[in-house]
């Protein structure tokens, strides 16, 4: 009986120390290399460190540039994709559509064929209209493809509002209006707030759209990442890298604090 | 307060009539008790009354107004839902105080009249909880605020007392009752309990199928149920299906004529088990009474009286209750007064 226990123990130990391996692992490796000035196989950690590439992220414009314009980006594309999917997502879980089905598989159509020859194709016909090399045509990209994720995520949240809630505002005289503000909004934060959270995170991570309409004129914080790292310049990456880190760190917390159990669990009635 | 009358609703979901050809009245501050099975489309006249539903056919008035086509947040009607329906995202005082904001009063007197609510329901103190911080006895008292907290013209509830312990529900049942007419409030009331509607109702409707079948006091409904399904519903405990002949159905040495059925067809006796007056063999019936013999094959004590199963022929038997005490296998008598037999 106790060397059974003793067992479980030690693969319980070696379960979570392999998880934090896979997990802290390679973070580890990212934060030596952000402070790494010389670094050379087969040292197991760099020779000479400091903080230099950390100093020159946040002075040299480009680096602290691309990592703002993200932001900028992914704020924006938030906000657009919860002004259109709302109302969209409200339609879909409320009122049988004519054409459900077809407008639902229009807004799967971004991520439903490989990416990279429909960016490419979108970034000539841009091209044309003058959105290639300005935030406002990855803008546009973001937005249209992160449909899918919040058009989905908010119309089952919408879903989850039993319609007797709202019946019960209307029965006491509130406009379908007030209702919707004073009722259907309040109940759906939860659902809105995953929904701009993993539109944001997906934002501020996305690369080839980015890479083909904004280059080379615009970079933004991935594709920055990702020509420092071309060119061997894995500390620049590595600090990009863990600054991108803040926004979902941020989010998780908001997460916690949020979207309690309770909270969702009220919904019910 | 109001006079609701409702003619000739119908409505079609698909195949299915969830209410068909049902006209009702409740006169002003009087409880009519809709009851009837589960699907009988007791909710949906509820609904169609509160302008959730949108009828295929019928109009629907309050006193001499038609609101058939008025929107539901006209119409001044409170809905009590099946599950309360409370916003969980609201505290108790919003939830209440909500219909009185929409209608603009000053903030002193949605106090005031939030107050009043929950002392009337006898929930003062959780102003500040949210929904799921409350008893399930709780939330129907504060669904039950926030209906009546606005003065609606009228009250529906449906199915009130389904969610609430049967410890509860019996207490609450009186309460709602006192409630409604301290503040004669015009009430539809939909349960699916004949007990709990025999025992609240000014009036009573029986639903079946999207139908009234019929509709009456609750004395009348008990005491006269004019079909084979209202009987069944109102518990009565005696249904022997016999077939016509000579006229009329037989029941031992008792013999009812048949007017509406011709010799050969089916039919089907029914009397309540606590109608039966239980006698020594050979006793006289009354006048107004038909009178058969049995014998006693079943015997259990119920405290006030016995419960009898008595042999009427080879293959028949009833369920009679009797304060009397007999043994089995002693031949007896049953008297039952000739207005209290039915035959479907
Ligand atoms: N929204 C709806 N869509 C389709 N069928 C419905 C709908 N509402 C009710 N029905 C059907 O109408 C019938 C009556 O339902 P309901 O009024 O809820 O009955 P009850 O409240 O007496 O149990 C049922 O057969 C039910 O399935
Ligand atoms: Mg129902």
């Amino acid at each position: 009986m106790k060397k059974h226990r003793v067992a479980l123990w030690l693969l319980k130990v070696a379960a979570v120390c392999f998880i934090l391996f896979v997990i802290i692992g390679p973070l580890i490796g990212v934060v030596l290399w952000s402070f790494a000035i010389k670094w050379y196989w087969p040292h197991i950690i760099p020779q000479v460190m400091g903080v230099r590439y950390w100093m020159d992220v946040f002075h040299r414009g480009r680096v602290l540039d691309s990592i703002l314009l993200s932001l900028e980006i992914a704020s924006i594309v938030v906000v657009l994709s919860l002004v259109i999917a709302a109302p969209a997502a409200y339609g879909f879980s409320r009122y049988k559509l004519p054409l459900e089905k077809f407008l639902l598989v229009i807004f799967l159509m971004p991520q439903a064929f490989p990416q990279l020859p429909i960016f490419i194709n979108i970034a000539a016909v841009f091209a044309r209209h003058s959105l290639t090399g300005n935030m406002w045509g990855i803008i546009f990209v973001h937005t249209m493809a992160s449909l899918v994720f919040s058009v989905w995520i908010i119309t089952a949240t919408f879903r989850s509002i039993p319609e007797e809630l709202e019946q019960a505002a209307l029965n006491l005289g509130a406009s379908r209006f007030k209702t919707f503000f004073t009722i259907t909004l309040p109940l759906a934060i939860p659902g809105l707030i995953a929904s701009a959270i993993f539109v944001f995170l997906w934002s501020m991570g996305e690369f080839t759209g980015a890479f083909f309409i904004g280059a080379p004129y615009i970079q933004t914080a991935p594709v920055m990442m990702y020509t420092a790292a071309m060119g061997y310049n894995m500390q620049t990456a590595s600090v990009v890298a863990l600054i991108l880190m803040i926004p979902s760190i941020a989010f998780m917390i908001i997460i916690e604090k949020y979207l309690k159990a309770e909270y969702i669990g009220g919904l019910g009635g | 307060m109001a006079t609701v009358t409702a003619e000739g609703l119908k409505k079609f979901y698909g195949s299915v009539s969830a209410l068909n050809d049902v006209s009702i009245k409740i006169d002003e501050g009087k409880l009519l008790t809709v009851i009837g099975p589960s699907g009988s489309g007791k909710t949906t006249l509820l609904r169609a009354i509160a302008g959730f539903v949108k009828l295929d056919e019928g109009r629907i008035y309050l006193d001499d107004e038609d609101i058939t086509d008025v929107s539901p947040e006209k119409r001044n009607i409170s809905m009590f839902f099946q599950n309360y329906a409370l916003w969980p995202h609201m505290t108790v005082y919003d939830n209440v105080a909500y219909g009185l904001k929409l209608r603009k009063y000053p903030k002193k007197e949605i106090d005031e009249r939030v107050r009043w609510a929950l002392s009337l329901l006898d929930v003062e103190g959780l102003e500040d909880r949210k929904p799921n911080q409350l008893s399930g006895g709780q939330q129907q008292r504060i669904a039950l605020a926030r209906a009546i907290v606005v003065e609606p013209r009228v009250l529906l509830l449906d199915e009130p007392l389904s969610n609430l312990d049967a410890k509860i529900r019996l207490r609450i049942r009186f309460e709602i009752k006192a409630l409604q007419q301290k503040l004669k409030l015009t009430t539809l009331y939909v349960t699916h309990d004949q007990e709990e509607a025999l025992s609240i109702a000014d009036e009573i409707a029986v639903m079946h199928e999207g139908r009234i079948l019929q509709m009456g006091t609750p004395q009348e409904i008990y005491t006269r149920p004019s079909s084979l399904f209202v009987a069944d519903f109102v518990g009565i405990n005696n249904v022997i299906g016999v077939a016509v002949s000579n006229g009329g159905v037989r029941l031992g040495e008792m013999f009812i004529p048949v007017e509406k059925k011709s010799d050969g067809q089916e039919a089907v006796i029914v009397f309540r088990a606590d109608e039966v007056r239980l006698a020594k063999e050979g006793t006289d019936a009354e006048p107004d009474e038909y009178a058969f013999g049995g014998v006693i094959t079943g015997k259990l004590y119920m405290g006030s009286r016995y419960r009898y199963e008595i042999a009427v022929s080879d293959k028949t038997k009833v369920i009679a209750n009797s304060p009397r005490e007999f043994a089995l296998n002693d031949r007896v008598t049953l008297c039952v007064k000739r207005d209290r037999v039915f035959v479907y």
